[in-house]
């Protein structure tokens, strides 16, 4: 006998228990005796550790004053930060100069705010401006030239510097990433060899080495009266090692690529630059957001590591500060401070990855 | 306009014409000794098994397979190495695939007008407005602001259908366009297969759709083993087959049908 079902079933709201507040706490957190038991004792670990470290950093941290005698509370001693918030933020750049790199700091704001946000539509002249002009501009606003005095790299350091080192490496990294990737696939013997060497030789050594060979090793080979700024050097070492790491990671990016879409491409006759640029890397560099960004803030964390061929990033300043007889005791402070500024960058980067991933996304949603 | 300028130029009543042809897969002999002329306005079903070698055989005339040996002459422009020949050889020759292969970061529009706008450089503007009207005639004008992910896979297909057309192409090529369809979606697909057929354009199909070869098709090419094994007129194929091989696809196929 055949079944036929003549009315459409009413469309029916879901269980209440499942939903609401209320429904997600039974769910998660209280569905069973041991859950409870569990969800308690986390409940009291979790205020015990935030209290402490509330009551260290806010509660009882001492924030006025000038001098080490200032902290006579229990908790942290922000007054070492402030009273050498300067150093801590410019290095040894000159005081009367400083205005020059808050003028930078702002002109870059507005231009990564432009390009990376979506208040404007058509990018063209944001990005000319951000990847073309500014960079031009900040070598003359921090270095010196038009009627501005010189400042020597050696007087740069603090978060000035590590935003530097950061924004040139990441900068550089990405366009020559790409380069890199596309090379390690292509048909041609000599580029796929040269790229794979690159890539697997600067892959193999630690950024240490590299920045000891930049640093050290290279004025070695250079001729007599030859010598490149340490900075540049270490600029150089930065940018090559995180290109290789990048090139890894587009490369991944391109492999999940459909074949189907080169051959797509060429069939409605675009050239190989047309079909890379157009259709596989905008699809390749959408996949692998998570990956860049990921390489992106280790290689921020990373530029703390310049401290070894004597650049004076945050950390190092911070560092050096702890050993002024003036504030001995304060690493903690120092390192909570360097932690905390770190952290905001990098939660930064992390969370506009999620933001742009969702944006890109054409699909369904799940 | 353009492209009917040219034809009546050239004179010329041939299409596609393959000579001597072989291509192998390093030591695999894909295919040996294809020998194929298609005039102008033709349309013509390619069948045979999996791995007969139709998919390659198609492929090899916009180039995205080399053939080794023997000459490929599309357009009257014989396929080289030369780059600049395969462009242009490739700009007159649309193509359609089995995964539709539609770009999923582009909408349906942008799907369309890419490659006349980067290739043609036609106006963005003219661009879209003939992209607009090769949606009207595939019948899905209304989701050109879609991306290609939210469209169902028929919907999809005709999409790929609408952007060959927008380069305006000499030459149409279909790579099992139905293979990858839900059952219900496939007559949507054929529907405008067909309706190209009847504008006359010159159509090389590779399907397992014997119903379309039978109303399309001026003439069904049957491969097996990288050979072209047997080519007639869909009446006399389906009737009277020659070869056994042919006699025995036709059954097994047939039978399931």
């Amino acid at each position: 006998m055949a079944i036929v079902k003549t009315e459409r079933h009413p469309e029916l709201p879901p269980p209440v228990s499942q939903t609401g507040v209320i429904g997600w706490l039974r769910q998660n957190l209280f569905s069973n005796w041991w859950n409870t038991i569990l969800t308690l004792v986390s409940l009291y670990v979790v205020w015990e550790a935030m209290s402490a470290l509330i009551g260290y950093t806010i509660i009882n941290a001492n924030f006025a004053g000038t001098t080490r005698e200032d902290c006579t509370g229990t908790g942290a001693c922000w007054v070492f930060i402030k009273a050498r918030f300067g150093q801590n933020m410019y290095g040894f750049y000159p005081e009367a100069e400083r205005w020059r790199i808050n003028v930078g700091y702002v002109l870059g704001a507005v231009g990564l705010f432009l390009v990376l946000s979506d208040v404007i539509k058509d990018k063209k002249w944001p990005a000319v401006f951000l990847f073309v002009v500014y960079p031009i501009l900040c070598y003359f606003l921090f270095y010196g030239g038009f009627g501005l005095p010189k400042v020597e790299t050696s007087e740069w350091g603090g978060l000035f510097l590590t935003l530097v080192l950061a924004s040139v490496s990441i900068f550089v990294a990405l366009p020559l990433g790409i380069v890199l990737a596309l090379g390690r696939r292509s048909d041609m013997p000599v580029v796929r060899m040269v790229c794979v060497g690159f890539i697997e030789l600067i892959r193999g050594v630690p950024l240490i080495t590299v920045l000891f060979m930049a640093s050290v090793m290279l004025p070695l080979f250079l001729p007599e009266g030859m010598n490149f700024d340490k900075l540049i050097r270490a600029l150089v070492g930065m940018s090559l090692f995180s290109a290789a790491y990048m090139a890894e990671v587009i490369r991944g990016g391109l492999q999940a690529i459909p074949k189907g879409q080169m051959e797509a491409a060429k069939s409605l006759g675009l050239g190989y630059w047309q079909a890379m640029g157009l259709i596989i890397l905008p699809q390749a560099l959408k996949i692998s957001i998570p990956a860049i960004v990921n390489t992106f803030i280790g290689l921020f964390k990373d530029t703390t590591l310049v401290i070894i061929i004597g650049l004076l990033d945050l950390l190092s300043v911070i560092k050096s500060g702890t050993t002024d007889k003036n504030w001995l005791g304060l690493a903690t402070e120092g390192y909570v401070f360097v932690a905390a500024v770190f952290w905001v960058f990098c939660f930064g980067m992390s969370r506009y990855s999620i933001w742009l991933e969702n944006k890109l996304h054409t699909g369904h949603k799940r | 306009m353009n492209n009917a300028a040219k034809a009546s130029n050239k004179q010329d009543d041939i299409a596609i014409q393959l000579i001597g042809m072989h291509k192998w897969y390093g030591e695999f002999h894909v295919l040996r000794d294809i020998n194929l002329t298609v005039n102008r306005g033709e349309r013509i079903v390619v069948c045979g098994p999996s791995g007969s070698g139709k998919s390659t055989m198609i492929r090899c005339i916009n180039r995205l397979e080399e053939h080794q040996q023997g000459q490929i002459i599309v357009d009257g422009i014989e396929l080289t190495n030369d780059v600049k020949k395969i462009d242009e050889i490739r700009r007159e020759v649309g193509m359609v695939f089995q995964h539709f292969n539609l770009f999923p970061h582009l909408t349906v529009l942008e799907n369309c007008t890419l490659a006349p706008i980067w290739v043609r450089k036609t106006p963005k503007k003219e661009a879209e407005a003939t992209a607009m009207q090769f949606l009207e005639r595939v019948k899905i004008p209304e989701q050109a602001h879609k991306y290609p992910g939210q469209l169902s896979g028929g919907q999809q297909q005709r999409v790929a259908i609408a952007r060959s057309l927008c380069m305006n192409p000499r030459i149409m090529l279909f790579d099992e366009p139905t293979s990858a369809l839900d059952p219900e979606m496939i007559s949507e697909v054929l529907d405008t297969m067909i309706s190209l057929a009847e504008d006359g354009m010159t159509m090389i199909c590779v399907t397992h759709e014997m119903g379309f070869a039978k109303t399309v098709a001026d003439r069904v090419i049957f491969m097996d083993g990288g050979e072209i094994i047997e080519q007639a007129p869909p009446q006399e194929f389906f009737e009277n087959p020659q070869s056994e091989r042919t006699q025995l696809f036709l059954s097994q196929i047939l039978h399931n049908a």
